[in-house]
C-alpha cells in the first residue's frame, strides 16, 4: 500500500499539469449535479448558495500567497461567527468554482483544512453559513505552475 | 473499494483533532490521456465522519479537491480510546470506510 501511494503521489505532479488543458464535455457537465456544484461562474455558484454573502473579518482563510503546484494548494478555513453550520470553498477561476462544502454539526469546531486544485492564479473564497446568513472572505493565490506551459 | 485511508485522531483538552489522508485519483474529467481521449471524471463526492454514533462532519466535494485528499477537522465530545470512522462515496458509487482509535 505504501508503494502504491507513493507511486500515486509521484504521478500526481505530472498529471496535474494537464488538469486545466482539457475542455468540458457533456458528460462532465452532467456529472457535476447537486446544487451549486454545476455552476460555471462564481456568481452563479454564490447565487445557488442563497443570498449574496456579506464580507466578514471573522472568517480566517489561509492559503499560500504563491502556490508552486496548482494541483495541491493547502487551505484552512475557520470561522469565529457564532452558529456557523456550513463552510464553503470556492475557487473563482475553476471550471466549477464551488470546490467543497462542509457541514459542521454541534460540537465540531468551525474549522477545516483541505487541499484543492486551481488551474491558474485566482481568488479563493471562503463562505460561511451561520444562523441562516452567509458571510464570506477571499484571498488571492498565485499559481506558478498551473495550467499548460504556464 | 480503493486503498485504505490513513487516519490520525488525537485528543487534547477535550478536543479531538482528526487528520485523514484518503487514496483516490480525484480525476476532474478535464484531462485527456495520451491518445487524446478525455479521462472520465472520478472523484469523491461525499464524506462523512462519525464518532460514538454521532456525525461529527459531513462534506460534499467537487473534482477540485486534490488527488489523494487530505482533510483535517476538530470536534468535542470524544475521549481517548473512542473510535472515529470516516466514510467516502465517489461519483461511481464506490465507497470505503475506515476507522481509527483516538489517541
Amino acid at each position: 500500500m505504501h508503494m502504491n501511494r507513493r507511486h500515486l503521489l509521484r504521478q500526481g505532479g505530472a498529471l496535474a499539469l494537464l488538469v486545466s488543458c482539457g475542455v468540458a464535455t457533456l458528460d462532465e457537465a452532467l456529472a457535476a449535479e447537486a446544487s451549486g456544484f454545476d455552476a460555471k461562474t462564481l456568481d452563479d455558484a454564490l447565487a445557488s448558495l442563497g443570498a449574496k454573502p456579506a464580507d466578514s473579518k471573522d472568517i480566517t482563510l489561509t492559503s499560500p500567497d504563491i502556490a508552486e503546484n496548482g494541483a495541491v494548494v493547502p487551505l484552512t478555513i475557520s470561522s469565529a461567527i457564532p452558529k456557523t453550520d456550513t463552510l464553503y470553498v470556492l475557487v473563482e477561476k475553476n471550471p466549477f468554482p464551488l470546490a467543497a462544502s462542509f457541514s459542521i454539526p454541534d460540537g465540531t469546531e468551525p474549522f477545516v483544512a483541505a487541499r484543492v486544485k486551481m488551474g491558474e492564479s485566482t481568488r479563493v473564497y471562503a463562505v460561511v453559513k451561520a444562523d441562516g446568513k452567509l458571510y464570506s472572505t477571499f484571498k488571492e493565490t498565485k499559481v506558478t505552475l498551473g495550467g499548460c506551459g504556464g | 473499494m480503493g486503498d485504505p485511508m490513513r487516519i490520525r485522531a488525537k485528543s487534547s483538552d477535550g478536543t479531538t483533532d482528526v487528520r485523514v489522508l484518503m487514496a483516490h485519483p480525484m480525476e476532474t474529467g478535464f484531462r485527456k490521456d495520451s491518445s487524446g481521449k478525455t479521462i472520465p471524471p472520478h472523484f469523491i463526492k461525499d464524506v462523512k465522519a462519525t464518532a460514538n454514533g454521532k456525525t461529527v462532519l459531513t462534506a460534499r466535494w467537487s473534482q477540485a479537491i486534490s488527488q489523494n485528499p487530505y482533510l483535517q477537522f476538530k470536534f468535542k465530545g470524544a475521549k481517548p480510546g473512542d473510535k472515529v470512522s470516516i466514510t467516502w462515496v465517489d461519483n461511481k458509487g464506490d465507497t470505503r470506510t475506515d476507522e481509527a482509535a483516538i489517541a
